[in-house]
């Protein structure tokens, strides 16, 4: 669905992209993490066309990126990091204009509207919404005209837990009806509970890939398991034979309150690799 | 076309929200009507209101609003989301642009009441004319502008300009020679005469060049910056 070979990009003479090599089959859901300044968002504009790469190959939906038409490009769905709302127009007129880009009937706002529970909120004019209801609506936006590929650049920044749960939950049944989609994420935990792969992306390079358990698993040096015992003691065995019969005995004893294997997340195996954090300032 | 069509409603609608634009369109008609209504002073020529706020509008209205709009959709990334669900840029510009226009003519069109029946068509045609020329005028600024605040500082000097000049130029020879330069000057006389009769060549050459000028301004300043 969206290949990527060799794409490198200059700003100035800083090189944002160094050679990047993806691809990502269609219905899966792709993560890019890295921090901020990564070269996500450059990588997101290069791919749908905003922008293009100094060298490098990008195929999307089967063609050159440069070859897509108009309808191609109507069957993406892009959020960007900016919501990029009228202020002035309410949520309904908002997603008019696009219904009319789109061509769909103005009695699938009130569904997209519901979808994204922002039904009660309709009529309220988008500077009057939160931040999280003004996400909604960007997703709203995304999702009115059924795209095929959804691009979304850190669709949950500065969201509540809550607002952020339920942003997750559209995204992955927009997966279940079949969408692929691209989203770019400075967020550990919402990279490993959404994507089927991931990439992480560093200065540029994109320093390792694959299923989220895939690389937290290849880079589990430790193999230790920690204990917390119910007397407030924690404990780490060696992730061996030999700590079956200790576990097993505390167990039994009834002593053990938490247990734990000690492989690496994302945050960390990212750290090990770059030396940097994940949602550190760029 | 749709594209065209969708980007004139969604102005339309967001006019009626947006005082400032609002007050633009709808301040000089009003005045003009309230002037020459409640004031009349013995050897003031005939029209005097109508012509002096005409040009004022030709010269402030079209020309703020093209360069505000624009920036404004710059700033808050609305452009950038209407071009990823793939309207052209010059569809946004020309629907932008016929918007601007239709509101503007039907101010005109307001103005022209106080006017003698028989001059009406070729005042419309005159206001027509001028309000082309300040849109792509503004639309450059607009253009060029990264955001509202520097669309602001660099219409405010061309729009003063445009619209006080001819105002001065009634009182003053040497800046009525500098006026002259100005479209909104040559579009004055015309007002005053409310007919091409007695139209110098000298005039008609700096409508074409002023005309001319701000498209020529306009494509280079849309090559080199696009809507980014």
């Amino acid at each position: 669905m969206i290949q990527c070979s060799g794409v490198r990009k200059k700003y100035a003479d800083k090189e944002v992209l160094k050679g990047i090599d993806l691809d990502i089959p269609s219905g899966r859901i792709f993560g890019l993490l890295g921090p901020s300044g990564a070269g996500k968002t450059t990588l997101i504009r290069i791919i749908t066309g905003q922008q293009g790469a100094d060298s490098g190959r990008v195929r999307v939906l089967d063609k050159e990126v440069g070859e897509l038409s108009g309808k191609d490009k109507k069957q993406f769905g892009i959020m960007m990091d900016q919501f990029g709302l009228y202020e002035r127009l309410s949520c309904i007129d908002n997603l008019k204009i696009f219904a009319d880009v789109y061509g769909v009937p103005y009695r699938r706002i009130k569904d997209i509207l519901e979808l994204v529970g922002l039904a009660d909120a309709a009529k309220k004019p988008a500077s009057a919404l939160s931040k999280g209801m003004r996400a909604r609506l960007c997703l709203a936006r995304v999702f009115m005209h059924a795209p095929g590929i959804i691009f979304l650049d850190e669709p949950t920044s500065g969201l509540d837990p809550q607002t952020a749960r339920s942003v997750h939950k559209l995204i992955l049944e927009k997966k279940e009806s079949g969408c692929t989609i691209f989203l770019t994420t400075h967020n550990m935990e919402e990279a490993s509970s959404l994507c089927d792969t991931v990439a992480l992306l560093n200065e540029g390079t994109i320093v390792e890939e694959g299923t989220p358990g895939e690389i937290c698993r290849k880079y589990n040096h430790q193999k230790k398991i920690k204990l917390h015992l119910a007397s407030g003691e924690d404990m780490e065995l060696e992730h061996e034979k030999s700590s079956a019969e200790e576990i097993a005995r505390l167990l039994e004893e009834g002593r053990i309150e938490t247990i734990h294997s000690s492989e690496p997340n994302l945050e960390t195996v990212f750290l090990e690799l770059t030396g940097r954090k994940l949602e550190e300032d760029a | 076309m749709k594209n065209i069509l969708t980007i004139i409603k969604k102005q339309l609608k967001d006019t009626l929200k947006n005082k400032t634009v609002l007050i633009q369109f709808v301040l000089f008609p009003i005045i003009t009507l309230v002037m020459e209504n409640a004031v009349h002073i013995e050897s003031m020529p005939e029209h005097f209101f109508s012509k002096l706020f005409s040009v004022m509008y030709i010269g402030m209205a079209p020309l703020s609003v093209a360069a505000s709009i624009i920036a404004e959709e710059k700033e808050k990334n609305t452009l950038r989301v209407l071009v990823m669900a793939d309207i052209k840029p010059h569809q946004y510009l020309i629907g932008v642009g016929i918007y601007i226009w239709m509101i503007c003519m039907i101010g005109a069109g307001v103005i022209a009441t106080g006017l003698d029946p028989k001059d009406i068509p070729f005042y419309l045609l005159v206001m027509g004319v001028g309000f082309l020329i300040s849109i792509l005028a503004g639309a450059c600024v607009g253009v060029c502008a990264r955001d509202q605040m520097m669309a602001t500082s660099l219409y405010m000097p061309v729009m003063m300009a445009c619209s006080f000049m001819p105002m001065l130029a009634m009182f003053n020879e040497k800046i009525k020679s500098v006026a002259g330069i100005f479209y909104t000057q040559q579009l004055r006389e015309l007002l005053d005469r409310m007919s091409f009769e007695g139209m110098e060549t000298r005039g008609a050459a700096i409508l074409m060049v002023n005309m001319l000028l701000v498209i020529v301004l306009f494509f280079v300043m849309f090559k080199r910056k696009g809507l980014e």
